[in-house]
């Protein structure tokens, strides 16, 4: 039980179905968001664990039974999620679901087979989302790839504003500077938004020192971003060649986006069908049929100087060994996934770059969804991002004509603590925001706040 | 153990009960008594005392499953503590345990008196004690979950440990909403019954205090002869009032929803079921005791009704009537009323399940081989309810006995101690003998006062979580 600081809002009803990692993320986050949560999974423990762990109610039963659903209270359902470990159960579910009653429906498809019909199960099928955690993952995985310089990116305003993540080196030119001093020093068009430190966060201020190994969050658009790591002695050229570990679906959808972009990519995988049909599907890639967890192969194959080392076997504490190996051997950029999320605060302190979690991911997605249909109803946030989980979060606005906000300089407007304006898109042009920059109808707002329900850009406001 | 939150939480409780002392402070000024100002004094002892436990919010705001217990068995004891002031402050009791054993028996909606003459009493100290009873019935932590904005599911800890049967299940997805919806129900079903009571002829005051008492199945009278000087439209009203309210709450929201078919489900036919069969046995037993078939139906119904819903009114002096229709009645005692209803005892779904375990355990010695479950309305029950259950009974006759032979030391008759213990534990109120319908618990010691308020609080609790209070595991460390 906690004291809540969010205040409740009108919340939807939504119904979880399957209790796995991905159903308990989804049931505590929408959760405390204010929907109203009913869990239903075949297991009564898992629907016990979940129902006294969380403000939720459980059911137990198949999922994609009529009745079962009707306990749920299907008829009054805003949306239903189907997270099950089975894909065609999840399937079911929603096609069940959408008789019974017209609530949204998102399933979590992960064979290859049916997600690449994603478009045809969302039209046909009607559901409203589609969520493959592995796809999610091998694209985060990519798009980390391209920009080895940050441990996570993503992306406003279709690509035009980026939210990237990076750890401070300590010898960094940056260590021992102030976030004023950075600003004339450098004279790059980039907003430091939060800092974390020794567990803390921070919402980054005018005086704020960094020091070394820093994680630390901005936004800038791509040039940028490009020339600020430039700057300040950091790679931002995307990596060459990429040593993937593990050849599981991960690494499948991988290595199609990598080669896509003509990057070499070599896959070691233990099992010799697996590696066939590797072979078989992406002639170019080099297949290497061993064990990841042998050292001389890994070193035999280049990885002291594989631009980039990915881990994606089956095993969390293997990917972590093999990549805390790498990191000794090798300078390349390092990739880890890991499936459980419960050590995550121990593992984040091994410094292993970038830490992809695909539950996360696929949750994250889905309660991004999930906002931008409330938002629909009552709010106008159109993307939303927790730069820091459950902490501090970025969300863009459209800001809509007769706003109390337009037409007044930043510097005059009375902003809540712990708000920051992160940039002002206006047509093509993006803006790094200082004192006499104004806001005007029509621009996109990125903001980044400190845990509190923003449904209108003027929330921000005293 | 997150003591600052516990600290905390007790805070707000206090808080809420300076409120809860405001009406009977409203009382004493619209009758001009006196015994007003030991409420305001109260009311500012309250306050000062949680302003400092809530003065600062603790950081670290997780609570886990010992918190959970430890808080409820600790707001019943503290807001005991509190309320039982008003009591030594107007003067009508000089002994504090006297006024702690009144407020408990009030809270825990029990209605075992320590007062001789209640109709001496002043009126706001009156409508106090039935107060207790109406916020006690449904539960004090489940009002202010209602009310206090706490999130997070680890508060299903705290609505467990209040809440009377062997599981617990959510109306709605939100406890919070949960904990509205089941007050508004326990409201609506006040106010039909204060209406009527009016209908009646019964003034505001008494009234009031009757539908209070009669919510929250306490049984604190406002008469010396509790409800026999009223007409026998009222002493219907009332008897149909208990009934009700020792009906499962889920069951009024699934009618509300239009659900009649898992409204009366097992549980509740059974105990229609047992109320008949009671009804019948003793009207036939005491037929000749009363002019007319109808008079003694009507007693045999109060009777009845007041017993099994574990409330404690009286029309009649129940103790005089045959050996049949006492035994009868004191079975009632320990069977009560529905899960999630105001009343106490073991609880007809604890009854049920109990008996199933027994035909389970025949069938098994005649078939060793079987594997049968034990199911209830068609759904089966899971093992870890049908444990809780059959521990539960272990433990109910396990603190019977011990306070069955702790208050033997005052040596009053067997009987008399026998059925005090039931009546506490039960949350009930009289019980047989000395401590019949129209007798007290005066003259109990202040040791066997304090062992019955502890039956009541540990009754209304469903015992466990006095036991994890008074468990040193629960303060140790690891």
């Amino acid at each position: 039980m906690k004291i809540s600081r969010v205040k409740p809002e009108p919340g939807m009803n939504i119904i979880i179905v399957g209790c796995g990692k991905i159903g308990q993320n989804l049931a505590e986050e929408l959760g405390e968001q204010g929907n109203n949560i009913t869990v239903v999974d075949i297991s009564p423990q898992k629907v016990k664990e979940v129902s006294t762990r969380f403000d939720v109610m459980g059911v137990v039963g198949n999922g994609a039974t009529h009745s079962v659903l009707e306990d749920a209270g299907i008829a009054n359902a805003d949306l239903l999620i189907a997270v099950t470990g089975s894909d065609e159960l999840n399937l079911l579910c929603c096609i069940v679901a959408k008789k019974a009653s017209n609530c949204h429906t998102i399933a979590r498809v992960k064979q290859p087979e049916y997600s690449t019909e994603t478009a045809y199960l969302q039209n046909e099928l009607e559901l409203a989302m589609v969520i493959n955690p592995q796809y999610a993952a091998a694209a985060e995985i990519a798009r980390v790839l391209r920009f080895p310089s940050a441990m996570k990116i993503d992306t406003f305003a279709g690509g035009r504003v980026e939210l990237v993540k990076f750890r401070l080196p300590e010898t960094s030119p940056l260590v021992g500077m102030s976030v004023r001093e950075m600003a004339t020093k450098l004279r790059c068009n980039v907003l430091i938004c939060t800092v974390e430190r020794d567990e803390q966060a921070f919402i980054a201020k005018g005086d704020l020192v960094f020091e070394g190994r820093d994680v630390i969050s901005l936004i800038a658009s791509p040039r940028g971003a490009a020339a600020f790591f430039d700057k300040i002695d950091y790679r931002t050229h995307s990596v060459s060649d990429v040593m993937i570990a593990g050849g599981g679906r991960t690494a499948h959808y991988l290595c199609e986006m990598l080669l896509k972009e003509g990057i070499a990519v070599k896959i070691i995988e233990k099992e010799k069908p697996v590696c066939d049909d590797l072979c078989a599907r992406f002639p170019e890639a080099t297949i290497i049929h061993s064990n990841a967890s042998d050292q001389e192969i890994l070193i035999e194959e280049g990885l002291k100087t594989a631009g980039a080392f990915v881990a994606l076997t089956n095993m969390d504490e293997e990917n972590i060994l093999l990549s805390l190996f790498a990191k000794r051997v090798g300078k390349g950029k390092l990739v880890t996934k890991i499936n459980r999320v419960d050590f995550s605060d121990v593992v984040t302190h091994l410094d292993l770059d970038s830490i992809i979690y695909p539950k996360n991911i696929a949750s994250d997605q889905i309660v991004r969804y999930v906002r931008a249909m409330k938002n629909t109803i009552g709010s106008n946030v159109e993307t939303l991002y927790n730069i820091i989980q459950g902490q501090v979060e970025a969300s863009e606005f459209i800001v809509k004509e007769g706003s109390a906000i337009i037409g007044q300089p930043l510097s005059q407007l009375q902003f809540k603590d712990n708000v920051l304006i992160a940039s002002i898109l206006r047509g093509r042009k993006v803006i790094i925001p200082r004192g006499h920059d104004t806001i005007e109808a029509g621009d996109h707002v990125v903001i980044v706040s400190e845990l509190m329900p923003l449904h209108d850009i003027t929330d921000v406001l005293k | 153990m997150n003591y600052r939150m516990i600290t905390y939480i007790l805070g707000w409780i206090l808080l809420f009960e300076s409120a809860f002392l405001l009406i009977p402070s409203i009382a004493a000024l619209v009758f001009m008594e006196t015994a007003g100002y030991a409420f305001l004094m109260t009311i500012g002892i309250c306050l000062l005392v949680s302003a400092l436990l809530i003065f600062k919010k603790p950081k670290n705001t997780d609570l886990h499953s010992r918190d959970g217990f430890v808080i409820v068995s600790l707001s019943w004891i503290v807001l005991s503590l509190f309320g039982a002031l008003p009591f030594v402050l107007s003067g009508v009791t000089t002994s504090y345990v006297d006024a702690f054993f009144e407020t408990v028996s009030g809270f825990t909606t029990t209605g075992a008196s320590i007062f001789t003459a209640v109709e001496a009493l002043p009126k706001c100290i009156l409508l106090w004690r039935s107060f207790t009873h109406w916020v006690g019935g449904m539960g004090v932590l489940v009002f202010i979950m209602a009310f206090l904005p706490l999130s997070g599911g680890r508060n299903m800890h705290i609505m467990k440990a209040e809440s009377p049967g062997p599981s617990v299940s959510k109306l709605v997805p939100r406890v919070r909403t949960t904990a509205l919806l089941l007050y508004t129900i326990y409201f609506a079903l006040t106010l039909l019954q204060f209406i009527l009571l009016l209908c009646g002829g019964m003034s505001i005051f008494d009234a009031l205090n009757t539908s209070f008492a009669t919510a929250g199945t306490g049984g604190f009278g406002i008469k010396n002869d509790s409800i026999g000087g009223y007409s026998p439209y009222l002493q219907i009203v009332i008897g149909i009032f208990m009934l009700l309210f020792s009906l499962n709450f889920n069951s009024y929201f699934l009618i509300l929803k239009g659900k009649l078919k898992d409204a009366f489900n097992a549980e509740i036919r059974t105990f229609l079921l047992i109320v008949a069969g009671a009804v019948a046995a003793i009207t036939w037993n005491i037929r000749h005791m009363f002019g007319s078939l109808g008079e003694a139906l009507r007693h045999a119904f109060f009777a009845v009704s007041t017993i099994i819903s574990t409330t404690g009114f009286a029309t009649t002096d129940f103790d005089l009537w045959p050996q049949l229709s006492r035994t009868v009645l004191v079975l009632l005692m320990f069977i009560g009323a529905c899960a999630g209803s105001t009343g106490g005892g073991i609880k007809i779904s604890r009854i049920m399940i109990i008996f199933k375990t027994i035909f389970r355990e025949i069938r098994t010695a005649i078939h060793p081989k079987q594997i049968k479950k034990i199911s209830m309305d068609g759904k089966a029950i899971e093992s870890d309810v049908v444990r809780s259950t059959v521990n539960f009974f272990a433990c109910f006759v396990m603190i019977f006995a011990i306070s069955w032979l702790a208050i033997s030391f005052d040596n009053y008759d067997f009987t008399t101690n026998f059925t005090a213990v039931a009546a506490t534990i039960g949350n009930i109120g009289p019980g047989l003998s000395a401590v019949g319908p129209t007798c007290n618990y005066a003259f109990f010691s202040n040791f066997s006062k304090l062992v019955l308020s502890f039956d009541m609080l540990a009754g209304r609790l469903e015992l466990f979580p006095m036991l994890v209070l008074f468990s040193p595991a629960t303060w140790k460390k690891y």
